[in-house]
């Protein structure tokens, strides 16, 4: 099979690391090369952060590029504008539809664009999930991008039976009831 | 079958040192090598500790490569193109020419660890430290990994040899010839290295390449010829010739600077490099679709949106220190931490920083070229565990030269930006061993300087008229401002803020230090994420109309 592409970006402290090395865990368990490539250091501190995850029978370079991303997922929805061209043409986005706004907005010096969620439903299929209102009403608000992670599960080519039992095998033990539940109500939601 | 496991670059690194039997490792933490250090300490064999780094240990590795090394030394150097997070684009290649130090370069996680002990067999045979050179996106990407054993080391009994260990120049003339005869026969033996690999496919187009760029030319030209090295100083010439008279053209490709092009092509054999492609960044698929294939990519162009710089998080105990000094309007000359950060809008503090120590002696050379006056607006600030690392030489050059200025130690208790490391000053070793905590406020006492002082980074007026005497003194001075990392296990502050509107004058004061957990709501009063507020009040102490207050959490 042609290698699969898979883009997260977030907002540092979004958990995106964590849920590329879920998917990453998950590729690996069922028999594909798997390469992850992150972002550490000083961009975590708040900062935009992209991770990749590439699986397929072989995989050689560890980013995706632009042009190049099958799913890209969003936690948070200024930073899937900014990686929307890396997106294929035929490729799918999952967003977070949640706004926190960069230090460039808060001190005036830009403006957050309006009407994101349209640009990118104009330009590529786009899932729109409400991840951070659904982990509330689970009573487990952090555990929205297991969420969105769950939405965007039914864009790849793994069961469900082997994403929950990677869920329950990465994330910390006394989140697992929690975090499943998160998983399923992101993957109930409608396309 | 083996055991396979999903690791790191340095992950794999670490691994690596451990399967090659390394008794002893010393490291700074630093993006991108961090992880290196972090993993070792898993491997009860291997004594791992925290200490000065290769770039600042550049002395003694220019002569360790005439002593040469009984048992093998590889040092590994973490190159960042494309500067995620690094002060310059060092290609360390380079060092590896200029210090006669032979250098590996591997090109994913299992090269990684495989490449480590081959570079510790190549260090024991040819009587040589060995670079191990890796860049950012191989250190920080993922890939399968099989684990082997651990082969326990022989201990190579130490034997008195003045001619070998001793470089003073009688000696060191030797052994420079040694040196030399070492990188010939190196060079002659390379050929057969497994490390040095020949791919040879469609000979109409020939790769020689490297590190992480090796991946991108399979990832777009499987079918071409490739010559991938992996032991990149000395160059494999016999190799790199018979290689080149079998392809019709001969690209190099390879990330930062044209170090092996540029042999290559002093050899009289053509090829392309750096015609095509650029010194800067990190290279990508794409680059190689374009230059080479002169495809059309139709890649849309980015979308023009804000952009998302990180920020010193909320409760940050720098964001208060750099309040002051923005308000009092002092120029700050920088070091390297998460402090760097405050160069930035909105608190726009700091006006230089170079590299590791180099706020205090920029602080030093300033007053010495322009006059002790020109400095009476200006502090160095440099963070708890840098100080210790290289800014402590700094201010003793400070005391000794009669410099006047006033430097501002950022004591966090930990460092920060790389993840929370300890350092000789929070009383834990890399292993995690108790041990004696260098107390920095007698330390630098013990100097000799006499204005030291010891404030809360959230005493906000204490630190406001400290700074104002202490820049304007005729003496050296030492402020430590102190409030543990807010990321900090244990650093908890028991309310949050919370705005009352009510109160509100809406002047903005307290969105001035840019403080992440705040927003201006639309009629000009503020609104606090409960989430993100960790209850340091730095917003509170500077709102003049008491419309924000505290609460429990």
């Amino acid at each position: 099979m042609a290698t699969t592409n898979i883009m997260i970006v977030g907002v540092g402290g979004q958990g995106t690391l964590l849920t590329s090395r879920i998917l990453g865990r998950l590729a690996s368990s069922e028999g594909y090369e798997v390469k992850i490539s992150e972002v550490h250091g000083m961009s975590q501190r708040g900062g935009s952060v992209v991770t990749y995850v590439r699986y397929g029978e072989k995989v050689a370079e560890p980013i995706v590029e632009e042009g190049q991303a099958d799913v890209l997922i969003a936690f948070e929805k200024l930073e899937a504008l900014r990686y929307l061209h890396f997106v294929k043409k035929d490729g799918v986005v999952i967003v977070n539809d949640t706004r926190m706004d960069p230090i460039t907005v808060v001190t005036g010096q830009a403006t957050y664009p309006e009407g994101i969620i349209d640009t990118l439903k104009e330009r590529r299929k786009t899932l729109v999930v409400d991840a951070s209102e659904i982990a509330g009403k689970i009573g487990s608000p952090r555990s929205f991008n297991v969420v969105v992670l769950g939405a965007a599960a039914k864009h790849m080519s793994f069961k469900k039976e082997a994403w929950l039992k990677t869920v329950e095998s990465t994330v910390p033990p006394k989140t697992v009831a929690k975090n499943l539940e998160a998983f399923e109500a992101g993957y109930a939601l409608e396309d | 079958m083996a055991e396979q496991k999903i690791m790191l670059g340095n992950e794999a690194i670490a691994r690596g040192a451990y399967e090659a039997g390394v008794k002893v490792s010393s490291a700074y933490p630093g993006t991108p090598s961090t992880e290196i250090s972090e993993n070792l300490v898993q491997y009860d064999e291997i004594y791992a500790e925290w200490a000065p780094n290769v770039n600042v240990a550049s002395d003694p590795l220019y002569t360790m490569s005439y002593i040469g090394v009984k048992g093998g030394m590889v040092l590994v150097v973490a190159d960042d193109p494309g500067m995620y997070s690094s002060q310059n684009e060092q290609d360390t290649r380079m060092i590896g020419r200029a210090s006669m130090i032979p250098v590996v370069e591997p090109s994913d996680s299992q090269e990684a660890k495989d490449y480590f002990k081959y570079a510790f067999d190549l260090s024991e045979k040819y009587d040589t430290p060995i670079i191990l050179r890796t860049t950012t996106r191989l250190a920080h990407s993922q890939g399968m990994v099989t684990l082997e054993e651990r082969v326990e080391p022989v201990d190579v009994p130490y034997e008195r040899d003045i001619a070998k260990h001793v470089m003073m120049p009688a000696m060191a003339i030797k052994r420079h010839l040694v040196v030399e005869k070492r990188l010939n026969d190196m060079a002659a033996d390379a050929a057969d290295m497994p490390i040095n690999r020949v791919e040879m496919g469609d000979k109409k187009l020939g790769f020689i390449t490297c590190g992480i760029a090796y991946q991108y030319v399979k990832e777009v030209f499987p079918e071409a010829s490739v010559l991938k090295i992996g032991l990149v100083n000395p160059l494999p010439k016999k190799l790199i010739e018979d290689f080149a008279a079998k392809v019709d053209r001969l690209i190099v490709f390879e990330e930062l600077e044209p170090v092996i092009e540029e042999q290559v092509k002093s050899w009289g054999i053509k090829c392309e490099g750096k015609e095509l492609f650029t010194r800067q960044g990190e290279y990508s698929a794409n680059m190689l679709r374009e230059k080479v294939l002169k495809q059309d990519l139709g890649i849309e162009p980015a979308e023009q949106v804000p952009a998302r710089p990180p920020i010193l998080c909320p409760g940050c105990p720098h964001r208060s220190v750099y309040s002051v000094l923005n308000k009092l309007k002092i120029h700050a000359a920088g070091d390297i931490g998460c402090y760097t950060l405050g160069a930035v809008a909105p608190l726009s503090v700091i006006d230089t920083t170079i590299c590791m120590g180099s706020s205090i002696s920029s602080l030093h050379g300033m007053e010495k070229a322009k006059g002790k006056d020109y400095i009476k607006n200006w502090v160095a600030v440099i963070g708890d565990s840098t100080f210790l690392h290289t800014g402590v030489n700094s201010l003793m050059n400070m005391v000794y030269n009669k410099s006047t200025g006033t430097v501002i130690i950022l004591d966090n208790s930990t460092t920060g930006m790389t993840g929370h490391q300890d350092h000789a000053a929070t009383g834990k070793t890399l292993k995690g061993e108790a041990t004696y905590a260098i107390d920095i406020y007698n330390l630098v006492k013990a100097m000799g300087i006499d204005h030291v002082y010891e404030i809360n980074a959230f005493d906000l007026p204490e630190l406001e008229k400290t700074i104002k005497e202490e820049v304007a003194s005729d003496e050296v001075s030492v402020i430590i401002t102190k409030s543990p990392c807010v990321l900090l296990k244990g650093q908890v502050f028991p309310d949050k803020c919370v705005p009352m509107p009510e109160k509100c004058k809406k002047c903005g004061a307290c969105l001035r230090p840019g403080c992440p957990a705040l927003t201006k709501n639309a009629d000009g009063t503020i609104s606090i994420d409960a989430n993100m507020c960790n209850g340091c009040g730095l917003c509170m102490q500077l709102c003049k109309f008491d419309a924000i207050k505290k609460e429990a959490k």
